[in-house]
């Protein structure tokens, strides 16, 4: 059953509408636009070059050198705090009582900025004034990721995981409280320890969190670990941690290489597409369990 | 659990202390070096335990005198941050409630169309087209506002989706004995359907104020004047000095002060923190 009204609905939807259009879709359609012209370099006129962007792009050395750099940086910050995240939510789930303090106790940092995020382990690994630093260098290691590209990529990694750790957390507890009981009884009965029972009832069972939350980490760290980096390493030291989100910063707002910038904005935006079509098309087909 | 292991069940308590330890690990040393003198901090090893000079610093960092390298004051900053994160939050809620009530109450031309373009936005992160919707901010003379700072951010899929769910699974029944009482769709909306979403709204609010709180790469790049800085801007430019000259003492106070308000609310509102957070993410 449905109101009858004609302009009503209209003027409901026109906040969002006229928001969506003036800064989504008309920027997008932007991006897509000026990744097929070339600027002159007053910006007065632009010529159509068709795909010379991409084709630029998808042959420079630079480029494809940060794209596998992202894709370190999103596996490594997903398989860490994913794995972080499961132990924790196994452990919570474990206890009879308590449960709830080791949350509030756990979550916390999901609120934390990606900036303070990046500031905090920085101040770790400094060479003046880290702790951290302190204790490599005790143990023989010269911790330096100014200099160091390795070094420099482990903290950013270090700095993203664990800012996610908490989101993984909830969302691996909330999937193993809905693990039927009675599987796990039938398979303690039929003689399985609790490890045994953990990867061939309970981890199975987790398939669709564990899918769910893949696509949303590689999403995170793909797109909002902006502020981790540009508060630690700045993309530096020699490109090591200058992953996609933050060389389009640096090529089109630093260095107003806007043809290049925005080819750059229209891949990632293919990218982010097809992350989201496979994240609702799993829920759609979870919705039917 | 299944059977009783004392063993398995030590481990357990031992893994979630070490988890605890190594999750608060990097705040419990900021915290450290926010009550220590600069002295000590860049003197080589700094203490684990804290120090005597918390009160101090931070005075100095609340403190107007503290306002160096062009940043504005640290309160202004706060007001900026925390205006910028309610304008947010309250403004995605109006919007997408709006909406979501047009899309589930009224059948009208192009509905699939307005639907398909919100679930677009879900596909068009600020940080995949930063020089286009920079732009546009631009002509439209909003650098250096709050609107500028806030509006571009404000339109919202997972918000409508949320607030559609709902509004599919309140009983037809309600609306029905709404219009035989003779009221139209804005009375239904604000006596009945407001007043059903507040447990929504609450949640939503937990989610879209930290959303609007850490914010950073826009505030980046709309404000030029010192006078719109966010925290989150003003503490990385407290540390965009010459590396031996950072004011860590500061610098550590300052993102002390400046997570605690997501992080209480987080803390204070767990349930709701943990409703919004895995009803908006599906």
């Amino acid at each position: 059953m449905i109101f009858p009204n004609r302009a009503l609905p209209y003027l409901l939807l026109a906040p969002q509408f006229v928001i969506t259009l003036v800064f989504f879709i008309w920027p997008a359609g932007q991006a897509v636009k000026s990744s097929f012209e070339r600027e002159d370099p007053f910006g007065l006129s632009a010529s159509f070059v068709g795909f010379q962007h991409y084709a630029r792009l998808l042959t420079d050395p630079l480029y494809l050198d940060s794209l596998g750099r992202t894709a370190v940086f999103a596996v490594a910050v997903t398989a860490l705090s994913m794995a972080f995240g499961l132990a924790l939510a196994v452990a919570v789930n474990r206890l009879l009582k308590g449960g709830r303090v080791y949350t509030t106790l756990l979550v916390w940092p999901y609120a934390v900025a990606p900036v303070i995020a990046g500031l905090l382990w920085w101040f770790l690994f400094n060479s003046t004034t880290g702790v951290l630093a302190y204790f490599l260098g005790q143990l023989g290691i010269r911790w330096d990721h100014n200099l160091n590209g390795t070094h420099a990529m482990i903290l950013i990694i270090i700095a993203a995981a664990w800012k996610q750790v908490s989101y993984n957390f909830l969302f691996f507890l909330a999937g193993l409280q809905s693990v039927p009981h009675s599987l796990i009884e039938a398979a303690a009965i039929d003689g399985s320890g609790p490890v045994k029972r953990f990867f061939t009832v309970v981890l199975p069972l987790l398939s669709p969190t564990t899918f769910f939350l893949f696509i949303v980490n590689v999403n995170y760290t793909m797109f909002d670990t902006f502020g981790i980096v540009d508060a630690t390493t700045a993309g530096g030291p020699a490109q090591a941690t200058n992953i996609l989100v933050y060389k389009v910063y640096n090529d089109g707002y630093l260095g107003l290489n806007l043809g290049s910038s925005s080819a750059q904005s229209v891949l990632l935006m293919l990218i982010v597409v097809v992350l989201t079509v496979i994240q609702f098309r799993y829920v759609e087909r979870r919705v039917q369990y | 659990m299944v059977e009783n292991r004392p063993f398995l069940t030590f481990l357990t308590h031992l893994v979630l202390v070490a988890g605890i330890v190594l999750v608060a690990f990097p705040v419990y040393v900021a915290f450290i070096a926010s009550t220590h003198t600069r002295e000590v901090l860049v003197g080589g090893m700094i203490p684990l335990l804290p120090g005597g000079h918390l009160i101090e610093n931070y005075t100095q960092v609340l403190s107007a005198s503290s306002a160096a390298n062009g940043l504005p004051s640290y309160m202004l900053m706060v007001v900026n941050s925390l205006g910028m994160a309610l304008i947010i939050t309250f403004g995605k809620i109006a919007i997408s409630i709006l909406s979501a009530f047009a899309i589930v109450y009224f059948r009208f031309r192009f509905r699939l169309l307005a639907f398909w373009i919100i679930f677009i936005t879900l596909m068009l992160p600020v940080e995949v087209r930063i020089i286009p919707t920079y732009k546009v901010v631009a002509d439209l003379g909003m650098l250096n506002s709050y609107p500028g700072l806030t509006v571009p951010l404000i339109a919202s899929a997972t918000a409508t989706f949320l607030f559609r769910q709902f509004f599919m699974t309140v009983p037809d029944e309600l609306m029905e004995a709404a219009r035989v009482d003779g009221s139209g769709p804005l009375k239904f909306f604000r006596d009945i359907l407001l007043p059903l979403s507040r447990t929504n709204i609450a949640a939503l609010c937990v989610i879209l104020f930290i959303y609007g709180w850490i914010q950073y790469l826009w505030p980046l790049l709309v404000t030029t004047d010192p006078g719109y800085y966010t925290l989150m801007m003003g503490l990385k430019r407290m540390v965009a000095v010459q590396d031996g000259e950072v004011q860590w003492h500061l610098v550590m106070a300052g993102a002390i002060l400046a997570m605690l308000p997501p992080v209480l609310v987080v803390i204070l509102m767990q349930r709701l923190f943990i409703r919004g957070l895995t009803e908006t993410e599906k």
